[in-house]
């Protein structure tokens, strides 16, 4: 059902969900480098329709709200275990549609990549409701369109706002009557992009040979990358982990196994016991995350990885562009293919 | 709801010395393996790491760890009845069935062969399963050949080609790298062979190039991969090769699948 709020009863619904939820949404954040402090969009808790920030893409996805950075997976003490607690409030998490097939292609991996489940995963997802933020164009360096992410179902709730307004379309049950007792009934049902300003051609996977992997488009990343792992810690679909014991008091071995994210692009993810290491240049790692957005994942998954948030664009300090890079990749295996 | 990630103890029933650096564990373990499997070995405090079964029977399980970082040198400081801690055991191993009525090869570099151990005294022990069985086990040195005394076992046994990269004058058997071994099989092309390859990248490498110029067709070649499995259930994406997680659909691969997966 559709219903039109004014941004005071908006408010009013945002505080009486506050109770039962942390709300999650795209606001203004501290955000310290080592060069500077400034103020970035990022995702954190809300309580008021004024913190909300659409005018701007975030800086940061909103994985870390269910893949956190780093996480206690257990607590040690002289070799005994004991488990984490879970004590978090369930979510709401606004988002946009990008970003919730990110977390579909999250889930993937974390749910169905082989029997097992990742407990840490499937409780925080199991316990969040994910409201979607109606895109009006997008933003420069999207490209959801190109990868089939400009359109989503999986959402509780979607939510345009307006000058003046808000619209919403709620099907879940856990929020349509509190929307309809604050706003009154309108016709609106949430409208997807169908085309970004940008355009990405993928290369069909029937198309990509070996050869591909050996082509001379890498080289440039060689030298152009600096392995700072940005694009994939920004990345909504990158799920790569690490887990390290750490020790708080040596004498009693009291201490956490924990994990923290990892990325293809960082020195070390590669490397085995003994030293060898998979992939040592800087344009090997950009060939690898780049087969496995465009063609791995596929494969497996039936899906692309790259929802095309564009955000790997976004942060990357030697403006490498994953964008060009798959256009251009796109090129040479057409170019081939006509041959 | 469950955790996957919670490794148990498992006590240490004994270990034998290998090499300077190579150890083999027995630990006290009834859960049921394959051969080519692998555990999750941690001590809390030192962290996790990937360790082959080498072998393992109804209530115990061998685990051989080679000492090359922190975790490990934690382990070696272990003692009978101390505890390890384990989760699996994961990835598929061995098909031993598909094996069966076949001339098998089996070619070990180094520590690949703790991974096949199980799988060579499992066909030791059932010679008649086989057409033939053919071994050639490769090491650096005479220093780094490891289970010496199961070696010569299996040399009563079968035919078993042993050689070290290089060797001091007081070593007396064979030198020279696996590859320049496989010609002496005598291998006449057929369908009945399978071939088992493990060892380091490159060895498996020209290993497979030699076998195909000798009459083995890439479908009756297999091999284990190792990589540097994180959580060994498909989450962590350190073992992903193109579309494949060695954690989930290996270490064991049919070659003809493996040999297009690029890192
Ligand atoms: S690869 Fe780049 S554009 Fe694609 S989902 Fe990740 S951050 Fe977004
Ligand atoms: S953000 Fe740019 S420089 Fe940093 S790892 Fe990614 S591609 Fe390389
Ligand atoms: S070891 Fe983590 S995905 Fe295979």
């Amino acid at each position: 059902m559709g219903y039109r709020l004014k941004p005071k009863y908006f408010d009013d619904v945002l505080s009486a969900l506050s109770k039962h939820y942390d709300i999650m949404a795209p606001a203004l954040m501290p955000f310290e480098t080592r060069h500077s402090a400034q103020e970035v969009v990022g995702y954190r808790k809300i309580e008021s329709l004024k913190e909300i920030v659409v005018d701007k893409k975030t800086f940061f996805s909103p994985k870390e709200i269910l893949f956190p950075p780093r996480e206690t997976m257990f607590y040690f003490t002289d070799s005994k275990i004991r488990e984490s607690e879970y004590e978090e409030k369930n979510k709401i998490i606004l988002l946009r549609t990008c970003d919730l097939n990110g977390i579909e292609r999250l889930k993937n991996m974390f749910l169905n990549n082989g029997d097992v489940k990742d407990n840490y995963f499937k409780r925080r997802f199991e316990s969040t409701k994910f409201w979607l933020i109606e895109c009006d164009d997008g933003f420069d360096s999207c490209f959801c369109a190109s990868m089939n992410s400009n359109k989503a179902d999986s959402y509780s709730t979607a939510i345009k706002f307006t000058e003046e307004d808000i619209l919403v379309d709620s099907n879940d049950n856990m929020f349509s009557e509190l929307f309809k007792s604050y706003g009154v009934e309108e016709d609106y049902k949430v409208s997807f992009i169908e085309k970004n300003k940008l355009e990405v051609k993928v290369p069909l996977s029937e198309n990509i040979n070996p050869a591909v992997f050996e082509h001379d488009i890498w080289q440039e990343y060689i030298k152009r990358c600096i392995a700072c792992g940005r694009c994939n810690t920004s990345c909504i679909s990158c799920s790569c982990f690490t887990t390290h014991d750490i020790i708080y008091d040596d004498n009693k071995r009291r201490g956490e196994r924990r994990r923290v994210w990892a990325g293809c692009h960082l020195d070390n993810f590669s490397i085995m016991a003994g030293g060898h290491d998979y992939r040592t240049k800087n344009g090997e790692r950009m060939r690898f995350k780049t087969m496995h957005k465009i063609y791995d994942y596929h494969k497996r998954f039936g899906k692309h990885m790259c929802v095309g948030c564009g955000r790997c664009d976004d942060v990357c300090p030697e403006y490498i562009s994953f964008s060009k890079c798959i256009n251009k990749l796109y090129d040479i295996i057409e170019k081939e293919n006509d041959k | 709801m469950s955790n996957p990630y919670l490794p148990v103890e498992a006590k240490i029933l004994s270990f034998k010395d290998e090499t300077d650096i190579d150890r083999t564990y027995r630990i006290k373990c009834d859960i049921p393996v394959n051969g080519g499997q692998f555990f999750q070995v941690s001590l809390p405090g030192a962290g996790e790491a990937p360790i082959s079964i080498s072998d393992f029977n109804e209530d115990s399980v061998d685990l051989t760890i080679r000492n090359v970082g922190k975790l490990t040198t934690e382990i070696f400081k272990l003692k009978v009845g101390d505890k390890l801690f384990i989760r699996g055991p994961y990835g598929n191993g061995f098909n031993l069935a598909g094996l069966e009525n076949k001339k098998l090869i089996v070619i070990a570099g180094g520590t690949g062969l703790a991974p096949v151990k199980n799988v060579i005294n499992h066909f030791c022990k059932n010679r008649d399963k086989l057409k033939s069985f053919d071994l050639i086990l490769g090491f650096k040195s005479p220093e780094d050949i490891l289970f010496s005394k199961e070696i010569e076992r299996w040399k009563s046994l079968i035919d078993v080609i042993l050689t070290v990269d290089k060797g001091e004058k007081s070593w007396k058997g064979d030198t020279g790298l696996v590859t320049e071994y496989i010609k002496t099989l005598g291998i006449e092309a057929g369908p009945d062979y399978s071939v088992i390859v493990v060892g380091p990248p490159v060895m498996i490498k020209f290993t497979t190039m030699e076998l195909l110029k000798n009459g083995i067709s890439e479908n009756q070649i297999i091999i284990s991969l190792e990589r540097n499995m994180s959580c060994g259930i498909g989450k962590c994406g350190h073992c992903k090769i193109d579309s494949r997680y060695v954690c989930l659909d290996g270490p064991v691969f049919d070659y003809i699948q493996a040999k297009n997966l690029i890192d």
